[in-house]
């Protein structure tokens, strides 16, 4: 298919928090795999109900923290007690006590970038284009729409029954996007 | 659905359980994007730009004022032997201070589940990046020597020497930093839902293009809202320490040294409370008017307001018992240089100074115990800013007033600010509100999305969830 639209999944449209979450299991218990559901606002249940499990946000968080904490105390062992001495006050050329603020803010700071940018590369942001933004009726999903968009490469994707899947799910608008 | 829904029957609580609903008048989710997008959108209104131009105005004197001092030196202010630090570390910290709020609004308040917090946290925000700001300029520029700033980082300099780090002014650097930091990640996290609906309502394709930039492609996506959640709360857990540490290490700049006055421990918490004090009563003092501007009653509604003032109450209370610890333990340890200079800060040179600050900061927040008080706005709107000006003269209290009169009385000498000094400092009024100014135009001033998220509807398992009847 080089000219011709191919087509990129179904969007099902829905008008309350209640119908989508009940939606969603549904396409959850189908088995259905590349699938998605689009809300204004984090639904509550939602996860469970898409049959996800905890994000991996944390781990990369806890990398980032760890990081900070390490770079803040090598960092000024190495200025104060290593490549340039110079005794102030009497005081140790390096002390834990003394460096821990500063590493205290590294961890935030680095925790910080990893959290976030753990969140950007587990969604594929950013990414610019996107089939569904091209959709005339998506833009409702950042307004007062929820959405549940079952894609064509879904090897359980068939036209018929996908579609009437997402009927009697509840939807009363469904249409076929393209890519 | 096999569950025929039967007619639901939500019981009704008690008038004394009953809670006021975070968005009054049941506003629907299309109200609520429409309402808060619509600040954003269409003619700017006249009242904008009332405000608009004195800020700008406002904030060239600053930058005139700043390349004065830099052109000629630091004796254009009134700093002088002994008080060297004057006014504009007096300035810095009562700027820091004000950041204080929004990431508390935004952190501590959402790890402890207050959902109030989002009708107010996105302005609060935008009121802590401005206000650290407004901060970071003073210490900078009262280097005396600017071009050497860069000294503060860790790069060594022509000899190869590094900045030492057993010096609290080292922490700060690197505590201000951060928070300038982390603050401006959460503002931009929490705000990249809401520029995917500004970038959906846009018309023109200039916006459109903006908007969708910085919304990084965001689409709503559950699978996103997931990691997006766990990043947002694992944000507000490293920004709550965070919070926490920014003034306490600002503290420690003071309570380090040997100086009387400054050489305590209550330092940290006492300075903390104190932050969260001022950065509220900058708060309420920006919101209560701007609610009414943007006619936004329906989602700052009074419960905000009476919520904000009892924190107000509490941290203000908290000061003021700071304020009387401190002059228990001049008096109990018997320090002769310590009661002096407790003794001298309410009945000293600078008496109206420490008059202030415990009039302004420890006694009239009292006020907000009363209910009427609470809600009369008006009421709201003076004490906020009472508050801010209490805040003031309890830094120069600390600042100038333990160092006018140090261990050599040879040395006193009468701190007096000059005309550069006050025009700096209002100077950075003007930096403050032609950027909260400019945020009100152009990006959503209250968190759309999280709004949403605390209406009733949103729930699923809310019976108002599902519209019965109706068109359907």
């Amino acid at each position: 298919m080089s000219e011709a639209t191919k087509p990129y999944g179904l969007i099902a449209e829905f008008d309350n928090t209640v119908d989508v979450l009940h939606a969603a299991e549904k396409v959850r218990d189908a088995g259905f795999t590349r699938w998605d559901v689009f809300s204004p606002f984090p639904v509550h249940g939602m996860d469970k109900a898409m049959g996800m499990k905890n994000s991996k946000v944390g781990w990369f968080a806890f990398l980032g923290g760890v990081t900070g904490y390490t770079t803040g105390m090598l960092m000024i062992w190495f200025m104060n007690a290593f490549d340039f001495r110079i005794v102030v006050g009497g005081k140790p050329m390096f002390s834990p006590y003394s460096a821990f603020p500063p590493s205290y803010e590294l961890t935030i700071l680095f925790g910080a970038f990893g959290a976030i940018g753990g969140m950007l590369l587990l969604n594929r942001l950013p990414r610019l284009y996107h089939p569904l933004l091209k959709h005339r009726r998506f833009a409702l999903a950042s307004h007062d729409r929820f959405f549940i968009v079952i894609e064509t490469d879904d090897p359980k994707y068939s036209e018929p029954e996908t579609r009437k899947l997402l009927e009697t799910a509840g939807s009363r608008q469904i249409e076929m996007v393209e890519d | 659905m096999a569950e025929a829904p039967a007619q639901l029957r939500v019981p009704v609580p008690p008038p004394e359980l009953r809670r006021i609903p975070l968005v009054a008048n049941n506003r629907n989710f299309a109200w609520i994007s429409d309402k808060i997008a619509g600040v954003a959108e269409g003619k700017t209104p006249l009242w904008w730009w009332a405000a608009f131009v004195p800020s700008v105005l406002c904030m060239m004197m600053l930058f005139s004022m700043i390349t004065y001092l830099i052109t000629t030196g630091v004796g254009v202010w009134g700093n002088m032997r002994p008080v060297m630090w004057g006014w504009p570390i007096v300035n810095f910290v009562w700027w820091i201070g004000i950041g204080h709020a929004g990431t508390l609004i935004s952190a501590i308040l959402f790890l402890l589940r207050q959902r109030w917090r989002t009708g107010v946290n996105r302005a609060a925000e935008a009121m802590t990046i401005f206000a650290v700001m407004c901060a970071g300029i003073f210490p900078l520029i009262h280097i005396g020597r600017v071009w050497f700033g860069w000294w503060l980082f860790p790069i060594p300099n022509a000899n190869g020497i590094w900045p030492q780090f057993r010096s609290p002014l080292m922490w700060d650097v690197f505590a201000v930093s951060t928070y300038f930091t982390v603050s401006l990640l959460f503002w931009y996290v929490g705000l990249i839902p809401d520029l995917a609906t500004m970038r959906d309502r846009a018309k023109t394709k200039i916006r459109q293009f903006l908007y969708g930039l910085f919304a990084l492609g965001w689409t709503g996506s559950n699978r996103h809202w997931r990691n997006y959640e766990k990043a947002y709360l694992i944000l507000a857990g490293l920004a709550t320490p965070l919070v926490l540490s920014v003034h306490s290490i600002v503290s420690l700049d003071f309570s380090v040294s040997q100086l009387p006055g400054w050489h305590t421990t209550i330092f940290p918490p006492y300075f903390v409370a104190g932050a969260i004090y001022s950065g509220f009563g900058m708060v309420l003092t920006l919101l209560v008017p701007l609610r009414s501007m943007c006619k936004l009653e329906d989602i700052i509604t009074t419960r905000h307001i009476d919520v904000m003032c009892k924190v107000t109450l509490a941290t203000g209370s908290i000061v003021g018992y700071a304020y009387l610890m401190e002059y228990f333990i001049a008096w109990y340890s018997g320090n002769p240089y310590e009661r002096w200079t407790f003794w001298h800060r309410m009945f000293g040179t600078y008496w109206y100074g420490g008059m202030a600050m415990m009039m302004f900061n420890a006694i009239v927040p009292q006020l907000f115990w009363i209910k009427w008080c609470r809600r009369n706005l008006v009421a709201v709107f003076i004490i906020s800013i009472l508050a801010n000006v209490g805040m003031w003269f309890e830094r120069f209290v600390i600042v100038v007033g333990s160092l006018y009169q140090d261990f050599l009385p040879a040395n006193w000498s009468y701190f007096k600010p000059t005309w550069v000094d006050v025009c700096t400092y209002l100077g950075t009024f003007g930096l403050f509100f032609t950027l909260f100014l400019l945020f009100l135009r152009f990006l959503p001033l209250i968190a759309i999305s999280e709004v949403k998220g605390v209406t009733p509807q949103a729930d699923p398992h809310n019976p108002l969830a599902k519209p019965t009847g109706g068109r359907h």
